[in-house]
């Protein structure tokens, strides 16, 4: 009992930040039209790009004097995480102007 | 005074999540909802470039920058050509493809970072290998859904399947239970990594393989979860809270919108991922 409670000590905020999302995240869209469950997807695979600050991070740390594995396999994370972004959010973008015109 | 500015930049960009994925529920102001959304990111992404340091306290080099740009580039040109391009009936597959590459991403940042994991401290190896698995599974997986939307891989089914695939689970824990708890380096274990690496980019592929071709959306609505959370523990790595936020909150999103198709198509999820057994199920469904 005590461990439990000192590992949540120790993590408190990571704690909160999950249990928090979790909620949000079920909160914002419960209410979501099924029309807009496609693009909604789309959308929100665009936000799961957010790994490309951990690409950023890592080829930026990167030690460039030789050309490493960590340097190659970071360069290519950056363009998939880059991909994921613009991609997700273009794809998104076109599906729900299609939606605008057909309401009209 | 940098440090601060990317903490707050990264607070704005986490509520521009939020408030973007808000949006996009609803249909006037979907459109909106994804501008916001990608403005986050696109702020998150600079202010990480010009500002974040390491440990130590050093920037990122100049060099460094020019390697990032140009990858973004690169990223951005193809990611921009290819959502423009691509036919309108083609986008569920294309959706697919680019939460694979996010999934690429994660594992490969997971993979990379493997050997900076304190081995002595369990949570620290948990999030790396959980990154790794979740991330390789999402690529894998998405991969195959890409490739059944596109008409390009068939449904495989055989009744020995499940028996398989829960083998191969059984594995990935075993190993990571391993690689935990073995005491070794991160060098000495660089076998049991890369071996986990690949039995769970093959539990991907054997995972989707086979559900039926009309289930795919909701199977990529599940994938899609599965790279957020695997964004979030890469997020964990480097102790940073917009990935955090960013990647559960699309892991809880992504599952309750996995929930909601499942529900709009009168199924459990249960039953589209084991029940289904492939091309039967989904004729069921139809």
């Amino acid at each position: 009992m005590e461990q439990i409670l000192a590992y949540f000590f120790t993590y408190k905020e990571a704690i909160f930040i999950i249990a928090l999302s979790i909620f949000v995240g079920i909160e914002v869209i419960s209410h979501v039209p099924s029309v807009l469950h496609t693009p909604l997807m789309s959308g929100a695979n665009a936000i799961s790009g957010v790994i490309i600050i951990g690409g950023i991070i890592l080829v930026g740390h990167a030690d460039t004097s030789t050309l490493s594995l960590e340097l190659i396999l970071g360069f290519f994370a950056v363009i998939f995480a880059t991909l994921n972004v613009v991609g997700g959010f273009v794809v998104t973008d076109r599906m729900l102007e299609m939606f605008k015109k057909k309401k009209k | 005074m940098g440090e601060s500015i990317l903490e707050l930049s990264y607070l704005i960009s986490a509520l521009l999540f939020v408030f973007g994925l808000k949006l996009l529920s609803h249909p006037e102001t979907a459109r909106r909802g994804n501008f916001y959304a990608g403005s986050g990111m696109v702020l998150a992404m600079f202010t990480t470039l010009l500002l974040h340091r390491d440990a130590s306290g050093n920037g990122i080099a100049l060099t460094n920058v020019w390697i990032i740009l140009s990858a973004l580039t690169i990223g951005s040109v193809i990611g921009w050509v290819v959502a423009r391009r691509v036919k309108m009936t083609a986008m569920p597959q294309l959706v697919s493809f680019f939460n694979a590459t996010g999934g690429a991403a994660s594992a490969l940042v997971a993979l990379l970072e493997f050997p900076n994991a304190d081995m002595g401290n369990y949570e620290s190896v948990l999030v790396t290998i959980l990154g790794l698995i979740i991330g390789s599974i999402a690529f894998s997986g998405s991969m195959i859904a890409y490739g059944k939307l596109d008409g390009k891989v068939k449904d495989i089914t055989s009744g020995m399947m499940t028996y398989v695939n829960l083998f191969l689970l059984v594995t990935v824990v075993a190993l990571s239970v391993y690689i935990m708890i073995s005491g070794q380096t991160p060098e000495q274990l660089n076998w049991a990594i890369y071996l986990l690496l690949g039995i769970s980019l093959f539990y991907g592929v054997m995972f989707v393989m086979p559900i039926g071709g009309a289930d795919m959306p909701v199977v990529i609505s599940l994938l899609n979860s599965f790279t957020g959370i695997a964004a979030a523990m890469a997020g964990f790595i480097y102790s940073n809270q917009a990935m955090i936020l960013g990647g559960i909150l699309v892991g809880a999103a992504g599952t309750i919108l996995t929930l909601l198709m499942c529900k709009a198509m009168n199924r459990s999820l249960m039953n589209v991922i084991i029940g289904a057994f492939g091309a039967n199920g989904a004729a069921a469904a139809n």
